[in-house]
Parts: C-alpha cells; sequence; structure tokens
C-alpha cells in the first residue's frame, strides 16, 4: 500500500487560517489502511481544527466526508455538487488525491493533509516499512525476494557496502542493512553464486528518471 | 603498463609501495594543498586525494590533484558514487585523464547523512562495482558505457577499497573476489586496528588465490589521542577499534598518546609487510601530514625506491 502520515495539525491550521468553511476529504483505499486518512482519521482531523479555531476565537465550520477512492475519476465526481461551496478541501489521501481533485475542480481549493512517504506495508501494528521504490523492472528475484534499490540506503546493485555493521545499515542502527539479508538469505539458501555476478549498471528509464511515467492497457483503454 | 603511473610501475616490480593520503580543504586554498603536499613529497608513492570525504564539501578531487601533480606528487584520483550521475562521472574521468592523472579509486561514499549536506539528495546512479567496470570499459575497450568510442580513451589504473572489518565478515573476501572480477588493479583496505580479524581475511583472500591477481595495500591510520581512538570506535562506520588499542592509548599521559599512537601504526606496518599477499600500506595520517616522513622512517620504508 502507500503508506502516509498525517501533516502536523499546527501546518494544517495555518494552510486554512483564512478559510471559514472547510471539508476534510478522506479516503477508504491505503490510507485507511495505515489509519492516516480513512472515516475515523477524518472525524479527528475536523474536530481537532474545530477546536483549534474555537481556542482561536474564529469561526471555521468543517464538514466530514470519505470517498471511495481519490484516484478514480467516478468517485472523485461525488463532491462535484457540493465542492465549491468550500474556500478549501483538505485532502487526507495520498499525493493523488490532491492531484486529482486540483484536475478535476479547477476552482476549488485544495490542500494536502497528509505526507505521502513510501511503498511499503504493515511491520506489525503500527509500524510500516518501505518495500518498493517504484522502478519499474522489478528485479527482486534476483536478490532473495528483497529489493536493494528500495532498502539499501545507497540503492546498491552489488553491496554489501563498507559500512554494514550487526546488521545494520551506516546511517542508523534503527535500519537493517538489507545487504545482510540478502547475503544471509541466499548463502543459507546455496544460492551465494547469485550474488558472485557482477550486476550491470541499472538502467533507470523505467523509473521516475524516465519522467514522468503513464500505463496504458490498450485492452482496457479503448 | 595499463596507465603507467609510478604507483603501477612499482607495484609491478614488486617493490613494497607506500602511499598517502591528502584531503583537500573546505575552501579554495590552493596552498593549503600545497602544504599538506610538502610533507607528502618524497616519502609515498602516491597520495590518495578524497573526494567530499564523510560527505562533507571539499575542494574536488581532481582539482587538488592537480594541484599534487603541479608539487612533484603522483594522485590517486577518488571518486564516489554518491555525488554524481554516470555523465558526471564519465566527464570527469576523462578530464582528470587530460589532466595528468593516471591512478584512480572507486568507492562506493559515505552516506550524505554523515555530512555537512544531511538535506542533500543523493545519486547512487551506478555502485562501487559498476564504476570499477566502467572505467576498465573506458581503458581497455575505448568505449564509453554508451558504446561511444574514444579515439584517446584515459588508461587508469583502477583502484577499489575493501573493509575486512564490515559485516557480514563471511561476504567480505567475496566482494574483493567480485571487485577482481569487475576488473580492478588494486585495492586499499579500511584502517586496520584488528589485527587478528585482518589477518584471518587475508589468510582466506590468498587461500583463494586473490591476492595474486590484485595488488592489496593495507589501511593504516596513527591514533593522535584516545578520544580519536573513542570516537573511530563508536562514530567511523565500518571502523573496527579493539579494546586493546584504546587500553594502550590511556595506559601513557596525554602528551604521549600522539607518540604512542605513531609507535602502535609503526609495529602494524612492520608486521603488515611481512604479511603473505600485502603489496604495501595505505598510510592515512588524518590531518596529521606532518607526521608522515616520521612513521614512514621508523617503519624503515625510507627511502623510497626511484624508477
Amino acid at each position: 500500500m502507500i503508506v502516509a502520515e498525517r501533516k502536523p495539525l499546527n501546518e494544517i491550521n495555518e494552510m486554512v487560517q483564512n478559510a471559514n468553511k472547510v471539508l476534510v476529504l478522506g479516503c477508504k483505499g491505503c490510507v485507511t489502511v495505515c489509519n492516516v486518512g480513512g472515516v475515523k482519521e477524518v472525524g479527528i482531523l475536523a474536530s481537532s481544527l474545530r477546536i483549534a479555531a474555537k481556542k482561536a476565537g474564529r469561526e471555521l465550520q468543517v464538514d466530514e466526508r470519505t470517498l471511495e477512492r481519490q484516484c478514480d475519476p467516478e468517485y472523485v465526481d461525488q463532491v462535484a455538487d457540493v465542492i465549491n461551496d468550500y474556500d478549501a478541501v483538505i485532502s487526507i489521501a495520498c499525493g493523488v488525491g490532491p492531484q486529482f481533485l486540483s484536475e478535476r475542480y479547477p476552482d476549488a481549493t485544495i490542500l494536502p493533509g497528509v505526507n505521502t512517504e513510501f511503498m511499503g506495508g504493515a511491520e506489525r501494528h503500527g509500524v510500516w516499512a518501505e518495500r518498493c521504490a517504484g522502478c519499474g523492472t522489478c528485479v527482486v528475484h534476483k536478490f532473495g525476494g528483497m529489493c536493494p534499490i528500495a532498502r539499501c540506503s545507497k540503492s546498491l546493485l552489488n553491496g554489501p557496502c563498507g559500512g554494514s555493521a550487526d546488521a545494520k545499515c551506516e546511517i542508523d542502527k534503527s535500519v537493517d542493512c538489507i545487504w545482510h539479508l540478502i547475503v544471509e538469505k541466499l548463502s543459507k539458501q546455496g544460492k551465494m553464486d547469485l550474488l558472485l555476478e557482477v550486476q550491470p549498471p541499472k538502467d533507470w528509464t523505467t523509473a521516475r528518471d524516465g519522467g514522468p511515467r503513464k500505463v496504458i492497457r490498450e485492452d482496457l483503454a479503448q | 603498463m595499463k596507465s603507467g603511473s609510478r604507483l603501477e610501475q612499482l607495484l609491478s616490480a614488486g617493490h613494497f609501495v607506500l602511499t598517502g593520503e591528502c584531503g583537500p580543504p573546505r575552501d579554495s586554498s590552493a596552498e593549503a594543498v600545497r602544504e599538506k603536499a610538502k610533507h607528502l613529497k618524497g616519502v609515498v608513492d602516491s597520495v590518495n586525494v578524497t573526494d567530499n570525504q564523510t560527505a562533507v564539501v571539499r575542494m574536488s578531487s581532481w582539482a587538488a590533484s592537480l594541484i599534487l601533480i603541479q608539487e612533484g606528487l603522483e594522485p590517486n584520483y577518488q571518486m564516489v558514487c554518491r555525488d554524481r550521475n554516470r555523465l558526471a562521472m564519465q566527464a570527469d574521468l576523462l578530464g582528470a585523464y587530460a589532466l595528468g592523472i593516471r591512478n584512480m579509486l572507486c568507492l562506493s561514499g559515505d552516506h550524505q547523512k554523515f555530512g555537512d549536506h544531511p538535506s542533500a539528495k543523493n545519486v547512487y546512479d551506478i555502485d562501487s562495482m559498476q564504476l570499477i567496470r566502467m572505467v576498465k570499459t573506458m581503458r581497455d575497450d575505448g568505449k564509453l558505457m554508451s558504446g561511444h568510442e574514444m579515439a584517446n580513451p584515459p588508461k587508469f589504473f583502477i583502484g577499489a577499497a575493501a573493509n575486512p572489518f564490515a559485516d557480514p565478515f563471511e561476504f567480505r573476501v567475496h566482494r574483493l573476489a567480485k571487485k577482481i572480477a569487475a576488473g580492478v588493479d588494486f585495492i586499499q583496505t579500511q584502517c586496520i586496528y584488528n589485527m587478528d580479524k585482518f589477518r584471518k581475511w587475508i589468510a582466506q583472500a590468498n587461500d583463494m588465490g586473490l591476492t595474486e591477481k590484485v595488488h592489496l595495500l593495507a589501511g593504516v591510520t596513527p591514533m593522535k589521542s584516545v578520544g580519536m581512538a573513542r570516537y573511530m570506535k563508536n562514530l567511523v562506520p565500518g571502523m573496527d577499534v579493539p579494546d586493546a588499542i584504546i587500553d594502550r592509548l590511556k595506559g601513557v599521559d596525554k602528551k604521549g598518546q600522539p607518540g604512542e599512537g605513531i609507535k602502535i601504526a609503526v609495529e602494524q606496518i612492520q608486521e603488515l609487510r611481512e604479511m603473505k599477499g600485502v603489496a604495501g600500506v595505505h598510510l592515512m595520517a588524518i590531518e596529521w601530514e606532518e607526521r608522515v616522513p616520521e612513521i614512514a622512517e621508523m617503519a624503515g620504508l625510507l627511502p623510497r625506491p626511484q624508477l
């Protein structure tokens, strides 16, 4: 899923300081799963904004709504009749949400209420970690099912570097050295030969470096 | 000869080489480079010029290398993968060769988190292994990574680093083998303090026949004080400083610690010189270049061989 984190309340407050009527708009996709942008979080953010406004002694109407997804036009369309009633709309979907809303509603003021972090999963309750960098050419099978592009701090394809200590990365002891895990796993599986081959430079054209990307499925796009 | 550099000639002739290191200044002072060069001239065979070491911005490595050439020293131009993509790397390599630089060292580079610009974006378009292969292809096939054929390819003597003290230890010797397969000519190791572990590693490298395929230079950095030893142990990534070293420095008063640190380094060099598979020593006297002549003298490495 796409993992996001709520922006600090004061940052959001600052963004809406000139608004009198705002809509907090959630999404039932990834951000609901990672507990940051679903129905519940819409309610929490809306209440927090109301309380903050009251404390500041100003009028602020905060409405709540959560769409099935903010990354599909059919759901984004569902706020067409109300969106222009608001001075601002705070989207707490991933970064796709505020952009789809901005494109669909050119006259509306759309604000991001979360910071989109990465593509990852829940390691345990309340802990999410990055797994994929979306490079467009998956190679995890060469590395014991683990991705050094997303998970090595230096994206090394021929690691581990000289900074690996006690299975941890040089940047922080809380970060696993993915190369340590790759070596350990492949060595246990008797597949070390996979790691003795020099991996050639990566072709980054399928990654973000090749420019903004688009996937067109001819069979569906007809 | 691949490059014809002094370092390559000495290693090929079987001399036990001594290389030094020069960290360029954090400003534009050519004088600072010359000052360091003064202490190293005639004392070491080649001088590594670091590339934004520990991710701190310094005068560019090729520029400081050029100043060393002007001062009559042979540089070993370091290049890290953190700050440049393949275009910038190849461009700098062509320029460095045009300016007379003949040795170069391929490194991953410390993460920018450790440096003076932690908010920077890093590059890591290619890694150190791929950099080795790129420089070798430029030299031996006369081609850029794009396949473009060069009429005048740069002919570098290609170096890389090895850290026998990083984890996982069992893989370290394989990583060395991989660098050799990628095309490296010489290796300089991370600073050695844990001699037992180093002996274990070099024995593995000898057994696999790797030290016959590559010139291996053992890294030595003299400790200035017990404070430095503690700092190296606790805060420098990939460093293995045994307590015995710290205890030995602690055993002498503060004034005597630099001398003790030098004594330890000299003993290490003498031991390394007798070790099978070690072709030389890379002496990294960090911001302590003025003591290099004394260390070289005490270790019996002077005078340096003439070509």
